[in-house]
């Protein structure tokens, strides 16, 4: 007799994991079914050099949800984050800028550059602070349905209007403004120093298409305050052993729960009968039966791949396919023999175990997007860089060390698409312009590896390589994230189910997707 | 150093942190290395025939079992079986001795020595001692000293060189780590703990302060004297005293070792069972999450861990009092000491734990557990 799950997740990537160890928590009997040989999708630590071990693609947990390593007991399953808390972004005049763990330490570096700024921050900070309180609650529901009239969506968008009315008009407007403003203007309404307003908006533009001057990229400087609220709580940080760490403690979570998770075990087609969802087909032809599909891979590959548009109605169909997914982001990663000496800090020092920010100022970061709008990669991109070794010791040999670099712009629609040379001169742009700022860094590479838009499509199966399973804009967030109508996780497929970043909340290893996905599942009797 | 805080042990000052901020410093001693200076400790060296004898006197444990080259935590009781202090008895060879107090111990030593054949000698200020603790504690110590330490187990010491300082290094600490304290002459000690500096940065070696070790020691589940438990010597009335037994140090008490101070009471007590427990204390997220969502805060973490009494109860009637507690930053929950008086101190038990929420005395629930909170394999491996 062959064995019927409750459940096959497709993908274990950290949202389907959630998605498996809540389910089996509920005592669902659940298989996982990742196609590479290990867990993790954008979220594994590899040993790509012989003791240099990487985060290979998402580098730092954001905003990892509390109530889930709370639920999963993940600490209890190696899970440990590390303070990642300065961030240093050198200047083009050999000055640099600083934030640092200690807020009046940094107060009194924003002194150094501008007395006003420095004030500035602490209004800014409260008045970010009350809006992160009304918004976070977003991140933790089910999104209602606008249009609908049903009791349960009306109800949700009551308790939210409620929510907003309560902010009072002042905070109201300045909310209003952050939904629909660019980053560049909204700061520039606070602030006149312009390294730190290009390096507070480079959070706004990180994984989108969009650049600083661009309306809605506003509201993702909220997402730095809601990690502040859960502050104490340290849901941000550096994961010991990398982001695989974190994927590996939430599979340890679904094992304990009773999960069964399958690697090497590619997913050609969801089975179907009349509408209706009855298992999967491997690619070996094995077909395995569940009363519930979850596809936690992004829209794309769920609904034109593992689904097929002939089975689905016209409307969804082009909604997917307008869903825009644009992957604008590569990664270099750096096996170094000695630490970079960065001119406007020299020698080891704090600066090193936090983020390097290569956002020099706001022209800058318009110019990096500037060549991506028209197909090329920047020439001098934006980067975020953190040294892994420096926070755990034993991502490297010691002595020497791992360099995480996040780069912008590298769209995946490169003129005349991506090669091997291509992907050699994009990191040679990047290796030369992070060498401007710490000159001993071309000398110090012992290997590089170079990963581009592509690639990430190509070893991930993230559409067009864009991280968040779709970009996060203001357009693609919410209730329309990843259709209308279908932001509640259900399909048009009965029984198939989406859990991964391309639904609400989306974005970052936050795992509120898969955690919201499973209770809507449950919720429908699964 | 940027750290300017400061505290006061036994006639010194640590620094409370190396950094503005003690975070990093306490993350070393759990993913990497972190060095702390335990000079304060007083050490005692009790040298001579009668030397394990006058220890076995003295203290709860069982001296004559201890081998050379084996360490002993122990606390030590007055006649009526209360603590007066806990610290560690080290063999260092057939008849010498260390041990370590946190209050001064010479008058008590030489009050139990009548008629022994032993030499006492306070080595507190000669001595120096460094704590190296976290999971690269060995790797950096194998480096400085050019010794293979696998070997020595838990609760074990060796002695060797680092830089040329002869050392002794035991497997202890006060963190429920995997770590070291290594014992080396004060006026040279310096150059060791440079050693260690040097030789640890490529393992993330970090200087840290006693507010680090006082979170690890909370995840540890340690007591603290004067914190959680009162010295017999020090207490104004008798219940402000404990027995080991109170203090769920029962493991340590050798009833059926010969006479002790504090044997005949301790083993009427065992008879009839202790009135009161040392447990841990998990309070529940949601329920603390929503006494400040009341006053449309989210909820305030202790980052640091206090030390202040906190009534503790079960259905309103008072049943004990927290006397340490902390934000654990590794498992992520909200943990305290407590002294639990009779079934409330079962694991398991549900309670409430007062807390002050802008001003106001609220009650969070809560669960008993036991201790360590935090006990990796690694500490013993």
């Amino acid at each position: 007799m062959t064995t019927v799950y409750d459940a096959i997740i497709i993908g274990a990537g950290h949202n389907g994991l959630v998605t498996a160890a809540y389910l089996a928590r509920a005592g669902r009997r659940v298989l996982v079914l990742e196609r590479r040989y290990r867990v993790g999708g954008a979220a594994v630590s590899e040993e790509i050099f012989p003791g240099f071990t990487f985060s290979v693609f998402s580098y730092v947990v954001s905003l990892l949800r509390p109530e889930i390593i709370r639920d999963l007991d993940l600490p209890r399953h190696g899970l440990e984050i590390l303070p990642l808390e300065s961030t240093v972004t050198p200047m083009e005049n050999g000055d640099y800028l600083a934030g640092w763990g200690d807020p009046d330490k940094t107060r009194r570096e924003i002194y150094r550059h501008s007395p006003r700024d420095a004030e500035a921050m602490i209004e800014f900070g409260r008045l970010m602070h009350h809006m992160a309180q009304a918004v976070k609650p977003i991140i933790s529901m089910v999104p209602p349905d606008p249009t609908s009239l049903s009791p349960k969506d009306l109800m949700g968008l009551l308790r939210l209007g409620k929510r907003f009315r309560d902010l009072g008009p002042e905070k109201f407007h300045a909310l209003y403004k952050l939904m629909t403003m660019s980053s560049a203007d909204y700061l520039d309404e606070w602030y006149e120093t312009d390294v730190l307003k290009a390096t507070k908006s480079a959070s706004g533009i990180i994984g989108t298409f969009l650049g600083p001057r661009s309306p809605g990229t506003a509201y993702v400087l909220l997402h730095h305050y809601m990690g502040e609220i859960d502050g104490s709580f340290r849901a941000w940080g550096f994961a010991k052993g990398g982001t695989g760490a974190i994927s590996e403690s939430i599979a340890g979570a679904a094992r304990r729960f009773g999960a069964e998770i399958r690697t090497d075990a590619p997913v050609s087609k969801v089975l179907m009968k009349r509408g209706r969802a009855l298992g999967v087909v491997l690619e070996n032809g094995d077909e395995l039966r569940a009363h519930t599909v979850v596809s936690s891979l992004d829209p794309r590959q769920t609904f034109l791949s593992l689904v097929g548009d002939e089975a689905l109605p016209d409307e969804f169909t082009s909604d997917i396919k307008r869903y825009k997914f644009r992957g604008s982001s590569g990664k270099v990663n750096l096996a170094l023999g000695e630490l970079p000496n960065f001119t406007c800090l020299p020698g080891v020092g704090p600066h090193l175990r936090g983020a390097i920010s290569i956002s020099p100022s706001i022209a800058y970061l318009e110019r990096a997007y500037d060549d991506a709008k028209y197909g090329a990669f920047s020439r001098e991109p934006y980067m975020d860089v953190i040294i892994p070794s420096m926070i755990d010791p034993h991502m490297a040999p010691p002595g020497k060390h791992v360099m995480s670099i996040f780069v912008q712009y590298a769209p995946y629609h490169l003129n005349g698409g991506w090669t091997d040379e291509r992907r050699e001169a994009f990191g040679d742009t990047v290796i030369e312009t992070l060498t401007r700022y710490a000159p001993n860094l071309k000398g110090a590479i012992l290997h590089r590896q170079v990963i581009t838009p592509a690639d990430i499509e190509q070893i991930t199966g993230l559409t067009e390589g864009n991280i968040f399973q779709g970009e996060l804009a203001l357009h693609q967030l919410f209730f329309l994230r990843p259709a209308p109508r279908w932001a509640k996780y259900r399909t048009p497929i009965r029984r198939l189910y989406q859990c991964g970043s391309g639904t609400h909340p989306g974005g970052g290893i936050m795992g509120a997707s898969g955690r919201l996905a499973a209770f809507q599942i449950l919720a429908d009797g699964a | 150093m940027e750290g300017q805080a400061w505290r006061r042990w036994a006639g010194y000052v640590v620094a409370s942190s190396y950094e503005l901020n003690h975070e990093r410093e306490y993350h070393a001693v759990r993913s990497a290395a972190a060095l702390f200076d335990v000079s304060p400790l007083y050490k005692y060296l009790i040298r001579g025939r009668d030397a394990a004898r006058l220890l076995d006197r003295i203290v709860t444990r069982d001296v004559m079992k201890c081998k050379v080259g084996q360490v002993l935590y122990t606390p030590w009781c007055d006649a009526r079986g209360k603590v007066i202090d806990d610290g560690t008895v080290s063999r260092l060879e057939e008849t010498t001795f260390r041990m370590t107090a946190a209050d001064p111990t010479m008058r008590w030593l030489h009050l139990n020595a009548a008629g022994l054949d032993v030499a006492i000698e306070d080595v507190s200020e000669k001595t120096a001692a460094l704590s190296l603790q976290g999971p690269n504690a060995r790797a950096i110590l194998e480096l400085a000293s050019g010794q293979e330490l696998a070997g020595v187990k838990y609760f074990r010491l060796t002695s060797g060189k680092i830089r040329g300082v002869p050392v002794t290094i035991s497997r202890t600490g006060y963190t429920g780590d995997l770590g070291f304290e290594i014992w080396a002459d004060a006026a040279r000690s310096l150059a060791v703990w440079d050693a260690l500096i040097e030789v640890g940065t490529p393992y993330g070696i970090t200087p840290a302060g006693m507010l680090a070790l006082d979170l690890a020691r909370n995840e540890a589940g340690l007591l603290l004297i004067e914190v959680d438990y009162v010295s017999a010597h020090h207490a104004l009335i008798e219940a402000q005293t404990s027995t080991p037994f109170e203090l769920s140090l029962g493991w340590t008490v050798a009833l059926d070792k010969n006479q002790f101070n504090g044997r005949d009471a301790l083993i009427a007590e065992h008879a009839r069972g202790p009135a009161w427990r040392f447990m841990g204390i998990v309070v529940d997220w949601d329920s603390l999450e929503r006494l400040y969502a009341d006053v449309g805060l989210p909820p305030k973490l202790p980052t640091t861990a206090w030390r202040a009494s906190v009534p503790i109860y079960v259905g309103g009637m008072q049943v004990g009092y927290a006397t340490s507690g902390c934000w654990s930053p590794l498992l992520k929950r909200y943990i305290a000491l407590a002294h639990l008086e009779g079934s409330a101190g079962e694991a398991g038990t549900i309670v409430d734990m007062e807390v002050t929420v802008e001003h106001r005395r609220r009650r969070a629930t809560a669960t008993v557990r036991p201790l360590p909170f935090f006990n990796p394999d690694r500490k013993r491996a």
